[in-house]
């Protein structure tokens, strides 16, 4: 019968039927950061239960540590018992932690990719909802919550209903102006936050297959903000690229090996999916969400919407967004004044994600009012940004350069967007008071950032 | 694991769409308590409580009908967002015995049977008529959730009938340990590992 990548992968983790449609699967890989996966070690050793298999789990703090130049895990104060716990436990059980200032450290769903240590065809699992960004490897990835982790460090197994599938196809050219951020954010504009509920995304079309391995993880990254238990690319000769030579991916033989089972992954031409629904990209321009879901998002150059114009279910949620949001209906987005920029987090915080941030700020100076934040996504991340002179170009240009770390797009490191404060940000969630308490939120790619750091408002990219 | 049989008691009514796990529990509170006690005063905080620390009377959970209710009405996509459990123990810790939404986010949903709390899904109309006849009779408006027979009792006595997956209905009704019920597959994963280990070497570091 033919089959889809997800089933493929999906079929071939299933250790027994349990019934009732549940499967007892098996986890390749378990990752594990300072808040959520310190605490699952802590309670699993508390229970009993050493984890099964050390060498298919990692460690990284990300969540819990400062982004200040110069930063240690005292930095931010609170944080700092779990930054110790997590030594201590992945040392009492023989788990790679890559540390503080190490190479390897970082944005756990940035180093998973960057070390190789995601591979195709695998099974991930992490303690946080972004675990899906992995998909963009040819990887089955999905975020867990503690118990669930808990199980799993102590058994390498879930117990999981196998989701429907649902295949979204990008296809034509990419218009200027547009990145694969306003890829997803437009989708997620299209059919709205739920729509990806009990269903694993397998992204496809001519613009997926044209972009790179970076662009593919900023997509299935927002997978769960449109509701989806995973998303994912089939792996091809562009994710094979990326990842050859990659530090914990297969050498020699054995990648010639993995190489030729990996190839047998993607969906077969006449695997039958339980929902399809396709993006035409010539509709697609730069995107700005204006609310307070990530489904509140339209082209930077539309006008605010009018709840009484929008549909009658929505009406309630997005008055509550536009007041929490301090912006009027009818109005243009583009001009809204802008406090703050934030340019990282495991959505937009890669090379070429600085590359393009950089690309705009090259020559040009931040508003005066605007505090503008570069983050990246890791230690590697940073050392190839600073050799290739991006710090230079964003601090000449009035950005601040900081260390690799989740900081304010989750804000659980203290670093936040003051209350009633608009922030431009590159990261995943305009949630109520997720950049902080009262923090307006604007979600959009590298570049429209930049190019609201330098104009001090929300700014079509390309028109700077 | 927590057991969950029925719960009888007040339902307040949070009717809006997309109540995200941020909103359930702020991030901080999990940065600072390690434990899955003690998140109970801080659950809802944002709406709960103004900037300035005392209560917002708008807030249902503060509405003295609804103050302490066993069970939530909301709206579709409860629990999306984050994956953190804590959430979860926010609503446990404030009280809160079972949801009755449209939809849930996944992994919220999961969290849910991990901790003995039961997300029950019913019809949007459903869940607002439950709403409507609790504010007919602010006070002395009872809801039932039956986990057993599977059933919502209506303040006015309608028994509305839900579907719950069988084994996490058995799993939840009886408290049991999902881990010492893996373990007895252990035979079965050591088969596993040990013919993957052949088939896929490099995913074996």
């Amino acid at each position: 019968m033919a089959k889809t990548l997800f089933d493929k992968i999906w079929d071939s983790h299933v250790i027994t039927d349990l019934g009732n449609g549940f499967v007892l699967l098996h986890i390749d890989r378990l990752l594990l950061h300072d808040l959520s996966g310190a605490r699952a070690l802590q309670e699993a050793t508390e229970k009993g239960y050493a984890p099964a298999q050390p060498r298919l789990i990692y460690g990284t703090p990300d969540h819990a540590i400062s982004t200040a130049p110069g930063r240690t895990e005292k930095t931010f104060p609170p944080g700092e018992p779990l930054i110790r716990g997590m030594r201590a436990s992945t040392k009492q059980h023989g788990i790679r932690l890559f540390d503080i200032g190490q190479d390897g450290n970082g944005i756990v769903h940035v180093i998973g990719p960057e070390l190789g240590l995601t591979l195709p065809g695998t099974t991930l699992i992490c303690g946080d909802s972004h675990t899906c960004t992995h998909g963009g490897m040819g990887a089955l990835a999905f975020g867990v919550g503690s118990s669930e982790l808990v199980h799993a460090l102590a058994t390498q197994t879930m117990v999981q209903r196998k989701p429907r599938r649902f295949r979204v196809s990008f296809e034509g050219a990419i218009p200027a102006g547009v990145t694969p951020k306003d890829m997803i954010l437009h989708l997620i504009g299209d059919v709205g936050t739920a729509a990806g509920t009990g269903h694993a995304v397998e992204y496809a079309g001519s613009a997926i297959r044209g972009l790179p391995v970076e662009g593919r993880l900023t997509i299935c990254n927002l997978s769960i903000e449109m509701g989806a238990r995973t998303g994912m690319v089939a792996p091809d000769d562009t994710t094979f690229a990326y990842l050859h030579g990659r530090d914990y991916a297969p050498k020699d033989a054995l990648w010639d090996r993995a190489l030729a089972h990996w190839r047998t992954l993607p969906s077969d031409a006449d695997a039958e999916f339980d929902r399809e629904h396709t993006i035409d990209m010539s509709r697609v321009a730069p995107q700005i969400t204006w609310g307070t879901s990530p489904e509140h998002v339209i082209a930077v150059d539309r006008l605010i919407p009018d709840p009484a114009s929008g549909p009658e279910d929505k009406r309630a949620a997005w008055t509550a967004a536009l007041q929490y949001q301090g912006l009027e209906p009818g109005k243009p987005i583009e001009g809204t004044r802008v406090d703050w920029v934030f340019i990282g987090s495991c959505t937009n915080s890669r090379l070429s994600d600085l590359r393009a941030a950089a690309a705009i700020a090259k020559g040009r100076r931040t508003a005066p009012h605007v505090h503008a934040w570069i983050v990246p996504g890791s230690e590697r991340v940073k050392r190839e940004a600073e050799a290739e002179g991006l710090d230079r170009i964003f601090t000449e240009a009035g950005f601040e350069w900081r260390e690799p770390g989740c900081s304010m797009c989750i804000a659980s490191n203290g670093e936040r967007v003051p209350p009633g404060q608009r922030s431009v940000s590159t990261s995943n969630r305009n949630f109520v008071g997720r950049q902080g308490p009262g923090a307006r939120t604007h979600l959009a790619s590298p570049a429209m950032a930049a190019a609201a750091a330098i104009r001090g408002a929300i700014t079509d990219v390309r028109k700077l | 694991m927590e057991k969950f049989t029925k719960v009888t008691g007040v339902a307040a009514p949070l009717m809006r769409q997309n109540v995200d796990t941020d909103l359930v529990i702020r991030i901080e509170r999990l940065v600072s308590n390690t434990g899955r006690e003690g998140l109970g005063p801080y659950c809802f905080e944002q709406i709960r409580f103004k900037a300035d620390g005392t209560e917002n009377p708008d807030c249902v959970f503060n509405q003295a009908p609804y103050r302490g209710a066993p069970i939530i009405l909301s709206a579709d996509n409860f629990g999306c967002g984050s994956s953190r459990e804590g959430a979860v123990w926010a609503l446990a810790g404030m009280g809160v015995k079972a949801v009755i939404a449209p939809s849930y986010g996944d992994i919220f949903f999961n969290n849910c049977f991990q901790n003995g709390v039961l997300p029950v899904k019913l019809p949007l109309e459903e869940v607002e008529r439950l709403a409507e006849e609790t504010r007919a009779s602010p006070g002395n408006a009872r809801v039932t959730v039956d986990l057993e027979n599977c059933q919502v009792v209506s303040p006015t006595g309608r028994i509305i009938p839900f579907e719950v997956d069988a084994r996490r209905q058995h799993a939840l009704l009886n408290g049991l340990d999902d881990i010492a019920q893996t373990m007895t597959h252990k035979d079965a994963i050591a088969a596993w590992q040990g013919a993957d280990k052949s088939a896929r070497p490099w995913v074996w570091l």
